[in-house]
């Protein structure tokens, strides 16, 4: 089955790689060039130079009969303005978009986009750490 | 009337004054401190600094009152139309109006049902095209939703509408011809009126018949 992930930094090579593991046939892209360099020496899968809101290099990058996308530049909306074109043009049934702004990301997962926020997951990690030494003495 | 402006640019800011001089209540948003100081200078509290795609921003601007009319006029497209989206899904503003800076962007916002947008190249693009009569046919307006154009038909001695009577033309479905205008003066068009060299012919078409109403009155 098809992947395509878009935005290929410290996120999205390392989940292109993973992916290609777990054995999809992943196209990755990238405004530059230097990004194929992250995916590794032994990369097999596909590579695609260009900017995500660009519909031909979408379409050159295989996004028509993609089964999963994910979404991961560093910018939250243009990631969001992706991850919707993926999802109403191409009809891609699982799009999966990083937003790191938490209001950002949740208005968007309540319309109906997956959204991961990192984030909001640190808040959460950090917040549940510092609660749970906090409740051991009472606890004793 | 209450405007939200996002983007204190040019268009952001001339909008801005104007909208201010006319008596309206404006609140502009920009992001970059060097702007921002600049306008708050001219516009004072009327400026408040922040990236407008923030939800929390947004609402220090007042987007839950909502206002009448909601500007995104930064020069980030994926950024209008985020503000846009939020401002209309999230806060019910009835009319938002998206600038778009790169026309090949168009299709998204229509895709994400940002149906009022502005471009300033597709707008000079127009003019360029009203200004060569040698393209023939040139779109005046296009109604997005209706899915119509106006455009106006110069007919040439050469075109093959030249010398027939507009009720004797095969028109596609989805067309009328309107008027005629010339020797500068307009007239509507009957069945009996008849094409001359040198008219200029405003019809309305859909989009799908706009070809076909070429190939009739001009050929292909």
């Amino acid at each position: 089955m098809k992947a395509v992930v878009i935005g290929c930094g410290r996120t999205g090579s390392a989940v292109a790689k993973g992916l290609a593991a777990d054995g999809w046939d992943v196209t990755a892209v990238d405004e530059s060039e230097d990004a194929l360099g992250r995916l590794g020496p032994d990369w097999r899968g596909g590579f695609v130079v260009g900017h995500g809101m660009d519909m031909t290099m979408l379409e050159r990058a295989g996004v028509s009969d993609a089964a999963a996308a994910v979404v991961s530049t560093d910018g939250d909306n243009t990631n969001l303005v992706i991850g919707q074109v993926l999802q109403k043009r191409y009809r891609i049934g699982t799009v999966v978009v990083r937003v790191l702004d938490p209001a950002r990301a949740r208005f968007y997962a309540e319309r109906g986009l997956n959204t991961v926020c990192p984030t909001q997951t640190a808040i959460s990690a950090l917040r549940d750490a510092v609660n749970a030494t906090q409740l051991e003495p009472s606890e004793a | 009337m209450y405007v939200v402006i996002a983007g204190g640019g040019k268009v952001g800011s001339n909008v801005t004054r104007s909208l201010l001089e006319m008596g309206h209540e404006v609140t502009l948003i920009e992001q970059r401190p060097d702007r921002f100081a600049r306008l708050e200078g001219e516009f004072g509290p009327v400026v408040i600094r922040g990236d407008a795609t923030e939800i929390s921003v947004l609402e220090r601007a007042g987007i839950a009152r909502p206002p009448e009319l909601l500007l995104a006029v930064t020069g980030d497209d994926e950024d209008n139309l985020v503000i846009s989206q939020i401002g209309k899904e999230g806060y019910g503003v009835g009319k938002a109006i998206a600038r778009v800076n790169d026309p090949r962007n168009q299709a998204h916002f229509d895709l994400l049902g940002i149906t009022q947008t502005i471009c300033a190249t597709t707008s000079v693009l127009g003019l360029v095209e009203h200004e060569m009569p040698e393209h023939g046919m040139v779109r005046l307006l296009e109604l997005q939703r209706e899915g119509l154009e106006v455009v106006e038909v110069q007919i040439e001695g050469g075109s093959p509408a030249a010398g027939s009577r507009a009720g004797g033309l095969s028109l596609p479905g989805g067309s009328r011809l309107i008027s005629v205008f010339r020797h500068g003066r307009t007239e509507l068009v009957e069945p009996s009126t008849v094409m001359r060299p040198g008219d200029q012919v405003l019809a309305v078409v859909t989009h799908d018949s706009a070809p076909e109403l070429r190939r009739v009155l001009l050929g292909s």
